[in-house]
């Protein structure tokens, strides 16, 4: 099942995926780079990651046309793994991401999707565009002028040379940059930092290698919480990518095949000595944009951009990191979504406060998935707010006999219970008190203990209680789902709104 | 049997076969006397580019541009191919109209065919399609990419047209003995489409007991009566000699059960359906 797929998958798009399969790879070499930077590691554990897991996914991936390698959010959570334990360390932890994500995908997490709602997606997004920003600050701290003026230019040169007709959009604007960069830095023999000063680069192909760590609990203790942030956090941005992609193509994706496959990717490249990567918007879009469709394009990227370390590894290492700069900053400016910025006053004060949320909590732990957690959180406690809104409770007298008659209508649950409790007037000296249920739906336990509270009180001051319409309103406690999912049950259930 | 639910279902993508398969859905569904549906299926192609930026940056917002740059391409792309389609169904049901069918129902569908024709399955009694769409328009060595999944994936008769219209005087009953053929055998003693026809019951087998069968089905043909029936036993390659057959005896159209087997046989074995679909010169009607 995970390695079947269409033909049309692979060979519909040819000559498309070939091409934007290039233009992907040279864009991955110099983010495969930066984010190993970012994460602490030497920049092949990055390259040979974005091989490894661009390669496998092609094969294994629930959406085709979705380019996965190492990424900014995930290189962010492991940078204090690797800075107290080591690169051994980082692998173990990529296997065990790969093996949490592979559980993920059979217990069907790819659903739970359904919970992260648009604002906190949006927050994800501009919260991982700030943090990749932030990281390229220590490359332009403390440096001389050129490095500025060449970050400059070299943002001039992407934004401004797809303008020119014909041949603006047949090059890749991000590789002249650097390619004009790293000449003039070689021609005037500037002395600043380049990609070769930040650690080693690949020189040859991958080889397995199990990590050396030691196989005990206390690796496990040290491993674990890392590894279920990472396994999150990089199936939360695979499963987005997805849906921007199903989008963008106007088709679908199967999204608990995409955690399998992000999972077997992983453990890919934690045993060829990469870091965990997932899959990545930008590229992503980049790839679409481009042209690509199918499975040859992550393929074409992931096989091309190996080839290309391999052999040009001398001219990589002369890239000054200027110009890797530019094109982080290119990354970050493109990630982040500007429209919400201007929605913020359009949303609804609920959406924007969870989306400003996500974006502080990540901006303050550098851990999305916390982020994400405390978006999800707020945005449930604002709609259970909302709904609580939905209750209101009439009231009429019979005189005659003194009997007060209550009418519930709407949704009595945890939150809108101490509403209902009040709803009522206690002080009122009737003989016989009717509450009236048909129209209420009585949601959880709590809605039912206020009930009790009702009838007793008025107990209390000597009346007599009838509540009608009980079984009606009890039906709503349900707890197994899916049961009330055909027209007739929910209406039903809901009759009467 | 609600003629409202049931009709022949003719498949039109403008390839130089789609007159021929208006005209015989107009024949089958004047014979049996069921309403005639003209589809016409706009294939989007998702997994294709139809554009392509090589420019490799992203920029403010570049995300919901792309979006909106696709779907405006999109947007003209199959606009346009839904006024062709238009035009296609228009001219067919000229053509149907003509040859006195009252008026046809036409439908457009977005998506494959495939996906369209299972859709459709329970209302269709017979499915009237093309050998080969526009694809293949001009290889008469190749049959429509598409056709072996449709008759995989659908459990009602389907005719396959290759040839220019010809009103069916004379028909060709492959039979084996088999379940399936056993199925056709009573599908043509029944069906009003057949009264009046000559039927050739063609049975390709070196066993004797097959002889005793053929026979057998002989008889149950002529008792159901308004088919003139022609028993005969041939030896040799099944494909080979039926077309030869159909051949010398002026055979107008073929009957038999198709692709009875599983995928990895016919893989392994070549089928029998896919031969008969190549070679044969005249319409295949295939009963699963």
């Amino acid at each position: 099942m995970l390695f079947l797929s269409k033909k049309q998958d692979w060979l519909g798009n040819i000559r498309g995926d070939l091409l934007a399969g290039i233009v992907v790879a040279l864009a991955l070499i110099p983010e495969a780079i930066a984010f190993s930077i970012i994460a602490g590691v030497d920049p092949k554990v990055g390259l040979y990651a974005s091989f490894c897991i661009a390669v496998v996914t092609a094969f294994v991936g629930g959406r085709p046309g979705m380019i996965s390698v190492a990424t900014g959010a995930m290189a962010l959570l492991m940078v204090t793994l690797v800075k107290d334990h080591g690169l051994q360390y980082l692998l173990a932890a990529t296997l065990l991401t790969g093996a949490l994500q592979i559980v993920a995908g059979y217990i069907k997490f790819g659903s739970l999707m359904s919970f992260v709602s648009r604002s906190v997606v949006t927050g994800f997004v501009n919260a991982l565009a700030i943090l990749i920003f932030m990281a390229q600050l220590p490359e332009l701290t403390n440096v001389t002028w050129h490095v500025y003026a060449m970050t400059a230019g070299g943002l001039g040169i992407i934004y401004l040379f797809p303008l020119i007709p014909v041949i603006g959009k047949s090059v890749p604007s991000p590789l002249l940059c650097i390619a004009a960069l790293t000449a003039l830095s070689i021609y005037l023999g500037l002395d600043i930092r380049t990609v070769g000063d930040m650690g080693e680069l690949p020189d040859d192909l991958p080889i397995f290698l199990w990590p050396e760590v030691p196989v005990t609990l206390e690796t496990l203790k040290i491993i674990f919480p890392y590894s279920t942030s990472l396994a999150v956090v990089g199936l939360l941005e695979s499963l987005m990518t997805a849906t921007i992609i199903d989008d963008l193509t106007d088709s679908s994706s199967d999204k608990n095949r995409e955690c399998k496959g992000q999972g077997l990717a992983n453990i890919g490249a934690g045993l060829l000595g990469g870091m965990a990567g997932c899959a990545m918007i930008g590229q992503s879009v980049i790839n679409i944009k481009s042209g690509g469709r199918g499975r040859l394009s992550t393929l074409t990227a992931g096989t091309l951009l190996l080839i290309m370390v391999v052999f040009l590894d001398e001219w990589i290492s002369k890239i000054p990191m200027a110009a890797l700069v530019a094109v982080m900053i290119m990354v970050s400016i493109g990630t982040f979504s500007w429209r919400s910025i201007l929605d913020l006053k359009k949303h609804p004060l609920s959406s924007s406060v969870v989306m400003s949320m996500t974006v502080i909590v990540v901006v303050f732990t550098h851990n999305l998935a916390i982020g994400v957690f405390v978006g999800v959180l707020l945005a449930s406690l604002f709609f259970a707010n909302k709904i609580s809104h939905f209750l209101y409770v009439e009231s009429e007298i019979d005189e005659d006999q003194n009997v007060r008659i209550y009418r519930v209508v709407g949704q009595v649950f945890f939150n809108s219970a101490e509403k209902f409790i009040q709803s009522f007037d206690f002080k009122e000296a009737v003989e016989k008190v009717v509450i009236d249920l048909h129209r209420a739906h009585f949601w959880d336990i709590t809605s039912v203990t206020a009930l009790d509270k009702v009838v007793i009180k008025f107990r209390r001051e000597g009346a007599e209680v009838e509540i009608i319409g009980m079984n009606e309103a009890t039906t709503t406690i349900v707890d197994r789902f899916g049961v009330h999912d055909k027209p007739e049950e929910i209406e039903k259930i809901m009759g009467g709104h | 049997m609600n003629n409202n639910e049931n009709r022949v279902l003719a498949c039109i993508d403008g390839s130089a076969l789609t007159e021929a398969v208006c005209d015989y859905a107009a024949w089958i569904a004047q014979r049996v006397e069921v309403p005639l549906k003209l589809m016409h299926t706009i294939d989007h192609h998702p997994e294709t580019a139809t554009m392509s930026d090589l420019s490799g940056n992203i920029g403010l917002d570049s995300r919901d541009e792309l979006l909106e740059e696709i779907t405006q391409l999109d947007q003209q792309r199959i606009k346009l191919r839904l006024q062709q389609g238009k035009l296609l169904l228009e001219t067919a049901k000229q053509r149907v109209m003509q040859s006195g069918i009252g008026e046809p129902i036409l439908t457009q569908r977005h998506g494959s065919l495939v996906e369209a024709l299972i859709e459709l399955e329970d209302v269709t009694r017979v499915l009237v399609i093309g050998l080969r769409g526009k694809v293949h328009e001009n290889q008469p060595d190749k049959i429509g990419a598409k056709l072996e999944s449709i008759i995989r994936s659908l459990h009602r008769p389907i005719l396959v047209v290759n040839e220019p219209f010809k009103a069916p005087e004379r028909i060709m009953l492959a039979y084996d003995g088999s379940a399936a053929a056993e199925k056709a055998l009573d599908i043509v003693a029944n069906s009003p489409l057949y009264k009046g026809l000559v039927c050739h019951l063609v049975c390709v087998s070196k066993d004797d007991d097959k002889g005793k069968l053929l026979e057998i089905a002989e008889n149950k043909l002529k008792q159901a009566g308004g088919i003139e029936v022609v028993a005969q036993k041939l030896v040799g390659k099944p494909d080979l000699v039926l077309c030869e057959y159909q051949e010398t005896h002026d055979v107008d159209m073929t009957v038999m059960g198709a692709f009875s087997h599983t995928k990895l046989r016919d893989l392994l074995l070549g089928s029998f359906t896919a031969k008969m679909l190549l070679h044969s010169k005249k319409p295949l009607l295939l009963l699963r």
